[in-house]
C-alpha cells in the first residue's frame, strides 16, 4: 500500500515538475524545477529497486549537471523577457509533435502489454543474495568493463573539450612564469654591496 | 500493484514533455538543454523498470552510460553556450544559423 502511495507521488511529482521546468518564466525557477524533477525521478528508481541508479542520478544530476546549469544561468546577463517572444508562436507546432509523440508512445504501451513479442534469455539475471549495488559492479568490472572505461573516456573529452572551448587567454594580468622563476640563479637575483659609513644606501 | 506499465507511462510523459519543450523554447537554448535532460532522464527510468520487471541488471549498467553521456553532454553544452554568449551578447539561437563556416 505505501508502495502505491509512494510510486504515484513520485510520479505525479515528477510530471508536474517536469512540465514547471518546461513552462517556467524564468530559467533559474526552471533549474529547481529540474532538481527537483531528478529527486523525484531517483526515488521512482529506488521503488523499482535500482539503488545503485537511484543514487547516481542524485549525485550526478543534482549534484554536477544541475548546479552546472545554474552556475551558467546565473552567470549570463541575458534579456529573458526577450527570450520568451517565440513562445505563443512555437505553441501549435510543438503541441502537435507532442501529441503525436504520446499517442505513439501509448500505442506501443498497449502493443506491448497485449504480450507476443517473447525477449531474447535474461543476459544477466538478477541474483537476490546480493546487493543490488554488489551485483552491478560484479558485473561492470567483467563483462562491461571496455564499455565501462569507453565511458571513462568520453567524460575526459567532455572535460577536456569544456575546458579547451571556454578557456581564453587574457592580456594584462601578471601570472606567474615557473619556467623563469625555475631559471633564476642566486647570483643574477642577488647582490653584494658594501657601504660605505654615512654614504647611505644606494638600492 | 505496481507494473512496469506504470513506470512506462511516467516515462513516456515524461519523454513528450521533453519533446514538446524543445519546440516550445525555441529562443532560449538553456531550457532546451534542461529538456533533452528530461529526455534522458525519460529514457533511464524505462530502462531501470525492464531491469526490475524482466530481472536482469543490463538495463541498469546501460543507465549508468546514459547518465554518463548525459553529463558529457551537458558540459560540452554548456561550454559551447558560454563562447557563443561571449561573441554575441545573447543566447537566440533561432539565428545561429549565421555561423557559417
Amino acid at each position: 500500500m505505501i508502495q502505491l502511495i509512494a510510486f504515484y507521488l513520485f510520479a505525479f511529482l515528477v510530471i508536474a515538475s517536469a512540465a514547471m521546468v518546461i513552462f517556467a518564466r524564468n530559467p533559474v525557477h526552471s533549474v529547481m524545477w529540474l532538481i527537483l524533477a531528478f529527486f523525484n525521478a531517483a526515488g521512482l528508481m529506488l521503488l523499482a529497486g535500482a539503488e545503485f541508479i537511484a543514487m547516481l542520478l542524485v549525485i550526478v544530476y543534482v549534484g554536477a549537471v544541475a548546479v552546472l546549469f545554474l552556475f551558467v544561468v546565473m552567470m549570463l546577463d541575458i534579456d529573458f523577457a526577450e527570450l520568451r517572444a517565440g513562445f505563443v508562436r512555437y505553441l501549435p507546432l510543438g503541441a502537435l509533435v507532442a501529441i503525436i509523440l504520446a499517442a505513439e508512445l501509448v500505442f506501443a504501451l498497449g502493443a506491448w502489454s497485449a504480450g507476443g513479442i517473447d525477449l531474447a534469455a535474461r543476459a544477466a539475471p538478477a541474483a537476490s543474495d546480493k546487493s543490488n549495488i554488489q551485483q552491478i559492479g560484479e558485473l561492470l568490472y567483467t563483462r562491461y568493463i571496455f564499455l565501462f572505461e569507453a565511458a571513462g573516456i568520453v567524460l575526459l573529452v567532455a572535460m577536456i573539450g569544456a575546458i579547451a572551448l571556454t578557456h581564453r587567454q587574457r592580456g594584462g594580468t601578471r601570472s606567474q612564469k615557473i619556467a623563469t622563476q625555475n631559471r633564476r640563479r642566486p647570483d643574477e637575483a642577488t647582490r653584494l654591496v658594501d657601504p660605505g659609513v654615512g654614504q647611505g644606501m644606494e638600492l | 500493484m505496481i507494473s512496469v506499465g506504470h513506470y512506462l507511462a511516467v516515462s513516456a510523459v515524461l519523454f513528450t514533455l521533453g519533446v514538446l519543450g524543445i519546440f516550445i523554447n525555441r529562443k532560449n537554448i538553456i531550457v532546451i538543454l534542461m529538456a533533452i535532460e528530461l529526455i534522458l532522464l525519460a529514457v533511464n527510468i524505462n530502462l531501470v523498470a525492464f531491469s526490475a520487471a524482466l530481472g536482469d541488471l543490463v538495463g541498469q549498467v546501460f543507465a549508468m552510460f546514459v547518465l554518463t553521456v548525459a553529463a558529457g553532454e551537458a558540459a560540452i553544452g554548456l561550454a559551447i553556450l558560454v563562447i557563443y554568449f561571449r561573441g554575441r551578447g545573447t543566447i537566440a539561437v533561432d539565428d545561429a544559423n549565421r555561423m557559417k563556416g
